[in-house]
C-alpha cells in the first residue's frame, strides 16, 4: 500500500489523472473546482510531454478535448455545473465520435448560476446523457478523496475500454474536503487505437473523426452499435457498496457526500435498535438496478438521500418496480441534510409501514 | 499524350456534393496542391466545419475530424498540442468561423496558435439554405433578411481579416479570391504560405478566400462572379494584412 498523503479532493483527482499517463487538460476557472485546473497548470508544463491550457471558455476547453481525444491520447476537463452545462455540445459530440476523455463535474447549486456550495442536483444531466442525442456516460460518484483519485484512474481506463466519455460526478465538499490518500501507481493506456488520427504516413488509408451521418439507416445503425457496448458496460462495470445490508429492514440509497451522512444516521439508527443499510451507487450509469430490486425483496421501504429535488430517486424506483415505499430525504440549493434529517425521514417511513408500531 | 493536369494526391475521389459552379471545389484543389507540393499528406490532418464543407472529411485523402460548428479552431488546438510535429489545417466558411465560432477564432489567434485556417467568406449560410452570414453585405437580400440586410437592425458585416490583424499575436493573414485565373494563382500561393508557416514553426495563418454561392445569391455562377468583383472585393479588398515575417525584415 502507497503512503498516503493529506489532499484535497480536486488536486487528488488532478494528481490521479497525472498518475493514469492524462498530460492534455484544458479547463476554465469555476468555483469549486478551480484547484484542479491550478493544479494542472503548476505540474503539466514541468511534465515531459505535457499540456496545460486555460482555454477561452468551456466550450473551447471541451473541444480541445475532443482534438487531443481524436489523437488516441488520454484527455480530461473539469469544470463545476454551469461550466458543465456549456460542455453538453462537446460532450455530444465526443460520444457520437466514439471518443474516450475524462469530464469532472465538482457540482454546486442550480439552476442558473446558482451557488458555489455543493449540490447533486446535475445527477439527471449526467446519467440520462447531458446533450442531444441517444448516448451515455460512464458516471462515477466518489464519496471520498481517496475515491476522487481512485475512480479519476477508473474513468480513463473504462473511457479507452468502451471508447466513451467517462464523468467524475463530484460534488463541491467532496473538491475541498481534505483527507489522507493512497496515490494510484502510474500506469498507462494499454489499448490499441487504430481509429486514432495520426497522420496516415501514407501507410494507411485515412482515418476520420466524425458523428455526421446523413444516411438515416447508417446514423441508426451507429446508434444501435453504440448502445450493444452501453450494454457491456452495464453488465460489467455497476459499482455500488453494500453497507449493512444483510439485516436490513430499512434501505437507504445514497452516493457522494450524502452517503457519508447516511452511513453516520445508520450508526445512530442501529443504536436504538432499527436495522438500516445502505446501498451507495458508485456508477450512477451504469445505475445498480439488480442490487436495489434485490434489495426490494428483503427490506420494507427505501429512502433516498440526496443533495437535490429529488433525481438518483426515479432511478431508484425505476429499479425497485414499486414493490417498496421509497420516501425522499433532500435538501437543496447547497445545503446538505443532516444526520437528524435523515433519522426522523427514516423513522416516518417506519411508521407510515408499521402504522406506528415502533 | 503529356498529362497536363490532373487531380491532386491528397484529394480523394470521391464525387464533389457542391452546387454547379460552387468554388469550394478550387478551394479544396488549392488546398490540396499546397498540401502536394510540400510532401506533407502523410502527416496532415484537417478539421472540417458545420456548412457546405462540412463533408470536406470525405475529399481529403489525409486523416480528417469532423468539428462541431464553430469550434474546429478549439479541435485544431487540441490536435496540434497533441501532435505539434504533424500539421493541422481547419477549413471553416463565414457562419461557422466568424459568428459562432468567433470565440474559437479570435483566441486561437491570439495564442498564434500554430495552425493553418483557410476561412472560405460567400457571405451567407449556404448549407442552410441561404440566410444572412456575418459577412453579408450592406442591403444584401437572403432568406433572413429579405427586404436586404438593414446595418440599423442587423450591424454591419465583420471584416474578420482587418479585425485579426488588430491582435499582436497572429503571424500571417492574408485575404485572397478565386473569381478569375489572376486571383486563383494568387490565392494559390497564399495558401501554400500559410502551410509553410506553419512546417516552419510560425504559427497562426489565416487566409480568407472570397468565394461565391451562385445557388443561395440566385445568380449563374458567371454573374456571381462579376458579384464578387463588383460587391464583394471592394467592401473586402484583397491583399495581406499581417506578416510577422516581413514586420521582422523590415525591423
Amino acid at each position: 500500500m502507497a503512503e498516503k498523503v493529506l489532499m484535497k479532493g480536486n488536486e487528488a483527482i488532478a494528481e490521479a489523472a497525472l498518475r493514469a499517463g492524462c498530460l492534455h487538460y484544458f479547463g476554465y476557472p469555476i468555483t469549486p473546482q478551480t484547484e484542479l485546473t491550478a493544479y494542472m497548470a503548476k505540474r503539466l508544463p514541468k511534465t515531459e510531454g505535457g499540456v496545460f491550457l486555460q482555454a477561452e471558455s468551456e466550450i473551447a476547453a471541451i473541444n480541445m478535448v475532443y482534438g487531443v481525444a481524436s489523437t488516441g491520447k488520454r484527455v480530461m476537463t473539469s469544470s463545476s455545473s454551469p461550466g458543465v452545462s456549456l460542455k453538453q455540445e462537446g460532450i455530444s459530440y465526443i460520444a457520437g465520435a466514439d471518443l474516450p476523455a475524462v469530464i469532472v463535474n465538482v457540482q454546486r447549486g442550480g439552476p442558473g448560476l446558482g451557488g458555489i456550495q455543493p449540490s447533486q442536483s446535475d445527477y439527471f444531466q449526467a446519467t440520462k446523457g447531458g446533450g442531444h442525442g441517444d448516448y451515455h456516460l460512464i458516471v462515477l460518484t466518489p464519496s471520498s478523496v481517496q475515491e476522487m483519485a481512485d475512480l479519476t484512474s477508473l474513468a480513463f481506463d473504462l473511457a479507452d475500454k468502451y471508447r466513451c466519455p467517462a464523468m467524475l460526478l463530484a460534488d463541491g465538499t467532496m473538491g475541498q474536503m481534505m483527507e489522507p490518500v493512497a496515490l494510484p501507481e502510474p500506469h498507462k493506456s494499454v489499448i490499441d487505437k487504430p481509429w486514432a488520427v495520426t497522420g496516415t504516413q501514407m501507410k494507411r488509408e485515412h482515418n476520420i473523426i466524425n458523428s455526421l451521418y446523413l444516411s438515416p439507416e447508417v446514423l441508426e445503425k451507429t446508434n444501435f452499435q453504440r448502445f450493444e457496448r452501453y450494454a457491456e458496460i452495464e453488465k460489467n462495470e455497476v459499482r455500488f457498496e453494500s453497507y449493512l445490508m444483510d439485516d436490513a429492514e430499512y434501505c437507504i440509497v445514497a452516493f457522494g457526500i450524502a452517503a457519508r451522512v447516511a452511513k453516520n444516521a445508520i450508526t445512530a439508527m442501529r443504536k436504538e435498535g432499527l436495522k438500516v443499510g445502505l446501498i451507495r451507487p458508485i456508477t450512477v450509469w451504469p445505475f445498480p438496478k439488480k442490487a436495489i430490486r434485490e434489495a426490494a425483496d428483503k427490506v420494507k421501504g427505501f429512502v433516498c438521500v440526496e443533495l437535490s429535488m429529488g433525481q438518483m430517486i426515479e432511478d431508484v424506483r425505476l429499479a425497485e418496480e414499486c414493490l417498496r415505499p421509497v420516501m425522499l430525504c433532500n435538501r437543496a440549493g447547497g445545503m446538505i441534510p443532516g444526520v437528524d434529517q435523515i433519522v426522523s425521514m427514516t423513522r416516518s417511513l417506519v411508521s407510515s409501514v408499521e402504522g406506528g408500531a415502533r | 499524350m503529356a498529362i497536363v493536369f490532373q487531380k491532386p494526391k491528397s484529394l480523394t475521389s470521391k464525387e464533389l456534393h457542391y452546387c454547379p459552379g460552387c468554388p469550394h471545389g478550387i478551394i479544396h484543389r488549392l488546398v490540396a496542391q499546397a498540401i502536394d507540393s510540400l510532401g506533407i499528406e502523410g502527416k496532415t490532418i484537417g478539421v472540417a466545419p458545420v456548412g457546405c464543407a462540412v463533408m470536406a472529411y470525405d475529399y481529403f485523402s489525409c486523416d480528417m475530424v469532423e468539428a462541431a460548428h464553430g469550434r474546429a479552431p478549439a479541435v485544431a488546438t487540441g490536435l496540434k498540442r497533441s501532435l505539434p510535429e504533424n500539421v493541422i489545417f481547419t477549413y471553416q466558411g463565414d457562419g461557422d468561423l466568424a459568428s459562432i465560432g468567433m470565440a474559437e477564432t479570435v483566441h486561437a489567434a491570439t495564442r498564434n496558435e500554430n495552425i493553418t485556417i483557410i476561412f472560405v467568406n460567400n457571405a451567407i449560410y449556404g448549407m442552410t439554405g441561404g440566410q444572412m452570414a456575418p459577412t453579408s453585405l450592406p442591403g444584401q437580400v437572403t432568406q433572413t433578411s429579405p427586404y436586404g440586410r438593414d446595418v440599423k437592425l442587423q450591424g454591419y458585416p465583420i471584416r474578420v481579416c482587418e479585425m485579426l490583424s488588430a491582435l499582436d499575436a497572429p503571424y500571417y493573414i492574408e485575404r485572397v479570391a478565386v473569381n478569375n485565373v489572376k486571383n486563383v494563382n494568387q490565392a494559390k500561393k497564399a495558401i501554400e504560405k500559410a502551410f509553410r508557416n506553419q512546417i516552419e514553426g510560425k504559427g497562426f495563418s489565416l487566409i480568407e478566400v472570397v468565394s461565391a454561392c451562385p445557388t443561395n445569391w440566385g445568380m449563374t455562377p458567371q454573374r456571381a462572379l462579376q458579384w464578387v468583383e463588383e460587391k464583394m472585393i471592394p467592401y473586402y479588398p484583397l491583399g495581406v494584412y499581417k506578416d510577422r515575417g516581413a514586420e521582422e525584415v523590415k525591423a
